[in-house]
């Protein structure tokens, strides 16, 4: 089973995408902030991160940044799921090494292929 | 040696420097033409051959005072990274060609100012320019051993060494009609010749301290027997230094001020970064020459003791009596160097000050008006070209007329002292907006014959070796005004003597005359410019404020007259392009008047530059204030575009922020419902809920979208407050009731025992607003079941007092301010986002400013929050 990270501090975002992709048989593990992204991605090591960037103390660019730094964790395939849509914000995110960045609001089914896609 | 081997190696000498200059002309855009060291190396100028050989004879003579000549410029350049930059700045903003017109410019385009400065220049520098060729033809004898001067200047090898040198500055020095375009040949020549003449005195510093002696030591040992040993190497108490200080402050303004110094420092700089090198490069280049003269001064006096030998002499006599006649050749060499660059360079800077300063502005103009560009380029040439060769043909004069008997270092601090005259008006122009061109002028004028009485005419009496009765009684016999001791003086040696008196009359008068006369506009405009030049320096056209009447068509009339068709053409377009202006405009603006001024002060000196603007334009007085206020008006008018630039970028963000913001729910509601959509098979409790989350995530669209209405209105004054009198307590237990349900949710009591009576005049819904707004925040931020709200007001003599208060956790002091910036969020924010669009206290502080009420957050003990609004209890 694969195992995926959401990580947004909206709880209705939160909502619907653990729904997603539980019925898509995902492990889903959900953070709520940076911080908390990175612990549990320390712990658990999911197979894929939708992340978030504005949220309070750790922002979404700093928690790729630490991740691309860990030898254990530099693997993990990332997406950024953010409501930034500047060419400047994009630019950065996939500089940093991001593996998709996706505006907010989403396509559902976009979100999900996208994700398989990265997973093969 | 013999005289052709010699005439033979001077030539192919200036041939090699010739080539230099020639190639560095052509290549000018090369990095060995342009680059910090080519710079710093051509300041060296300021080495002479005083230094080559004067330096050892005053060594020998009277010891280390010949450091003091080094000491002021080693003081004075590493404060030029500020100062020296400030004046390159005004000189290169205002195209100033020379001192000359620097200061006439400064004055307000004063044109007896800059041909003062002209004249003291020219009087100071043409014996020093003499001087120079004085000790090319003493070392060509001695190193040629011809003992007879020759009486007929067509068997003089020095005169045709000047008619050289003429042709060399001549043709260098005139490549282009504007004198303040670089002269790239000469410098890059100049600064070779400082590395030769560097290096062959260091040769024969080695050589005599290390060949001829045994070292440092052994030159010291055999040195300290000699009489008068102890004395000359000490400083000699505290008169000596007086004597001391007084002279490295005069090597201190010369450094600057020299005619040669200010056109390597200030005109022939190319970059201003280049000062960086400098400040530490010039000061190690003028160590290491001064390192050896010492000991060379010492040998000399050990070898040469009573055989009558010129001190002046010892660098290139030591190397001929011990029999090394290819080192002497290089001693002459460098020696001839530094001459031929001090004259070249010093022939240039007063060519450009006679021509710019005082021939064309006092007797061109007329002929100028009238006549073609090609003409007018073609004869200021040959005004400089002439100027050039009656320079140094006058400096030669003066060498064979008047038997210079004194030695080389006398005549060069006369020079000295005569330049320093111009100091008080330079840096008394840069510093003080006072400074009046009265002042400038009489200062100038007093210091000058003060210098003439106490040093120039006792030294020509000194020099004829003639005892004088003015010299020892004074003028008619009067004690007082005996030269050399003025007013009963005694402390000081006749140069520090003279220096002192001149500078002390030359200030007073300068200062005492421009308190006493205020200067007009003009002068007031351009003592603004200068003194404070960071400020104006971004205003380039606009720092000059001008009122009146002009034609482009009549501007380029005039600016065609010596910039040609193509070159007025090209830069009138640059000026339009950098401001923006149509090509068609008829009427001259304030700027295109200054412009053009610039444009011909490099050519003609902004003395005649101004004159002949002026005759095209019809220009209004402007009275002070009015000059004062404008300037001061354009300086704000960009300091205010600043300010619009940065509200602009506050707004992009709060775009920004209200984009996010609104994003954030549609997201969710997008994401919900296309869940519901593809799910049909979804249990009836997930899909309640989330349709319960559509229905809040929609509702947090219409409240944002409202609330940023609402503060546009409030913050753009679109919405009148509608002032009644009104009870405060009927609001604020209105206000209560509406958020009675969401307290109750919570368990929360709401005390408002504290809340007085009294009626104000507001605007009774926007108030309840507030209220409403702050109370539900106390609510959302207290502890369920424990959590208290209290609400009070507090009467004062001019305003009420409306506070709300919770036992919550307290605000993070740094959001104390922020927390009523739109959209704030706290860096400490925990975990959950509390409900809310983030603009609601920014909405109560906007209401409350409309009141023209204040409002602010504390916390208070044991813990909890509170924040106050007032209103003003008055209204009109």
């Amino acid at each position: 089973m694969k195992k995926i990270l959401i990580v947004d501090d909206e709880p209705n975002i939160v909502m619907s995408l653990e729904y997603l992709f539980t019925k898509e048989n995902f492990e889903v593990f959900i953070a709520r902030d940076g911080a908390e992204a990175l612990e549990i991605a320390e712990l658990k090591v999911p197979d894929i991160i939708l992340l978030d960037i504005m949220m309070p103390n750790v922002d979404g660019y700093q928690v790729l940044r630490l991740l691309k730094e860990s030898p254990k964790l530099n693997d993990i395939k990332v997406i950024f799921l953010s409501a930034k849509n500047k060419t400047s914000d994009i630019e950065l995110g996939l500089q940093l090494g991001a593996d998709k960045y996706i505006t907010k609001p989403f396509s559902t089914k976009k979100l999900v292929n996208e994700v398989y896609n990265l997973l093969k | 040696m013999s005289s052709l081997l010699v005439i033979f190696i001077i030539i192919t000498y200036l041939s090699i420097i010739f080539y230099v200059a020639y190639w560095a002309e052509k290549n000018s855009k090369s990095k060995w033409v342009n680059n910090p060291y080519v710079y710093t190396l051509s300041l060296a100028v300021y080495c002479t051959a005083w230094t080559y050989y004067g330096s050892v004879g005053l060594a020998a003579t009277s010891g280390l005072k010949f450091l003091t000549i080094y000491l002021g410029p080693i003081i004075i350049i590493p404060t030029w990274i500020i100062l020296m930059r400030k004046i390159i700045r005004i000189a290169k903003g205002n195209k100033i060609s020379s001192l000359a017109d620097f200061i006439s410019l400064r004055y307000g385009n004063n044109r007896f100012l800059g041909a003062l400065v002209t004249i003291v220049c020219v009087l100071a520098i043409v014996p020093y320019i003499s001087l120079q060729l004085k000790a090319i033809s003493e070392t060509f004898n001695v190193i040629t051993n011809h003992n007879i001067i020759s009486n007929s200047i067509l068997n003089d090898t020095t005169f045709y060494i000047a008619i050289l040198l003429a042709i060399f500055a001549a043709f260098f020095g005139t490549q282009h009609t504007d004198a303040s375009e670089r002269h790239k040949g000469i410098i890059t020549a100049v600064a070779l010749e400082s590395i030769i003449k560097l290096v062959f005195f260091l040769a024969i510093g080695i050589y005599v301290t290390f060949y001829l002696f045994n070292g440092p030591s052994d030159i010291y040992q055999q040195a300290s027997l000699l009489p008068n040993f102890e004395a000359q190497q000490t400083i000699n108490g505290l008169e000596g230094g007086f004597n001391w200080f007084f002279l490295s402050l005069l090597s201190m303004i010369a450094i600057m001020l020299l005619p040669r110094q200010f056109q390597v420092t200030v005109v022939e700089n190319e970059r201003e970064k280049y000062l960086k090198k400098v400040t530490w490069l010039f000061p190690l280049y003028l160590l290491l020459f001064n390192v050896f003269v010492i000991f060379i001064a010492w040998g000399g006096n050990i070898v040469f003791q009573n055989t009558g030998v010129d001190a002046d002499l010892f660098t290139l006599m030591l190397p001929l009596k011990s029999g090394n006649e290819f080192l002497a050749l290089l001693v002459f060499l460098g020696g001839f160097s530094a001459a031929i660059s001090m004259v070249v360079i010093s022939t240039l800077a007063l060519s450009t000050m006679l021509s710019n300063n005082l021939i064309i502005p006092y007797g061109f103009l007329k002929k100028y008006s009238t006549s073609e560009s090609e003409e007018n380029t073609e004869s200021i040439k040959n005004i400089r070209r002439i100027a050039i060769f009656s320079l140094i043909v006058l400096a030669y004069f003066f060498y064979r007329s008047f038997t210079l008997e004194r030695s080389l270092v006398s005549i060069g601090l006369i020079s000295f002292v005569l330049i320093a005259q111009l100091a008080p008006t330079f840096f008394g122009g840069l510093f003080w907006r006072r400074g009046s061109s009265k002042g400038a002028k009489y200062g100038i004028i007093i210091g000058f014959f003060v210098t003439i009485y106490t040093l120039v005419i006792p030294f020509t009496i000194d020099s004829q070796l003639i005892s004088s009765t003015f010299i020892n009684d004074g003028l008619w016999g009067v004690e007082f005004l005996k030269p050399y001791e003025l007013f009963g003086l005694q402390l000081f040696e006749p140069v520090p003597h003279a220096f002192f008196w001149s500078l002390f009359f030359n200030i007073l008068v300068y200062a005492i005359a421009s308190v006493s006369v205020v200067g007009n506009y003009r002068e007031r405009n351009f003592a603004e410019m200068f003194v404070d030049s960071t400020k104006y320096a971004a205003l380039h056209e606009d720092a000059y404020v001008w009122k009146g009447e002009a034609y482009v068509k009549d501007l380029r009339k005039v600016l065609t007259r010596f910039l040609g068709e193509q070159r007025t053409e090209r830069a009138l377009n640059l000026f339009y392009m950098k401001y923006n202006i149509d090509k068609n405009t008829q009427l001259a603006d304030a700027r295109l008047v200054n412009f053009s001024e610039k444009l011909l002060t490099g050519s003609i000196g902004s003395a005649s530059s101004r004159i002949l603007i002026a005759s095209v334009v019809k220009e209004e007085e402007i009275s002070l204030p009015e000059v004062l206020n404008i300037l001061d008006e354009t300086q704000k008018a960009k300091e205010s575009n600043k300010e619009l630039k940065e509200r602009d970028k506050q707004k992009d963000e709060f775009l920004d922020t209200v984009s996010h913001e609104l994003k954030t729910p549609i997201t969710s509601i997008r994401a919900l419902s296309e869940i519901l959509l593809d799910n049909e098979a979804i249990d009836t409790n997930t899909k309640n809920k989330f349709l319960t989350s559509i229905l809040n995530e929609s509702e947090r669209v219409s409240r944002l979208i409202n609330n940023i209405l609402d503060l546009e209105k409030l913050a753009t004054g679109k919405e009148k407050l509608d002032l009644k009198l009104n009870f405060i307590d009927h609001t604020i237990q209105k206000s209560i009731e509406s958020v009675s349900q969401l307290a109750l949710n919570k368990g929360i009591k709401i005390n408002s025992r504290g809340v007085q009576n009294l009626q104000v005049f507001y605007d009774e819904d926007r108030i309840q607003q507030v209220i409403i707004n702050l109370l539900s925040n106390a609510i959302k931020f207290s502890t369920e079941n424990t959590g208290l709200v209290a609400v009070f007001t507090n009467i004062n003599s001019n305003n009420i007092e409306v506070s709300v208060e919770d036992n919550g956790r307290g605000i993070e002091e740094d959001d104390l301010i922020s927390i009523f910036n739109k959209f704030y969020q706290s860096k400490n924010q925990t975990i959950l986002k509390p409900v809310g669009s983030g603009l609601g206290l920014a909405i109560s502080k906007q209401i409350i400013e409309s009141h023209n009420g204040i409002i602010w957050a504390e916390n208070i003990k044991p813990q909890g929050a509170r924040i106050t609004f007032t209103l003003p209890l008055k209204t009109n």
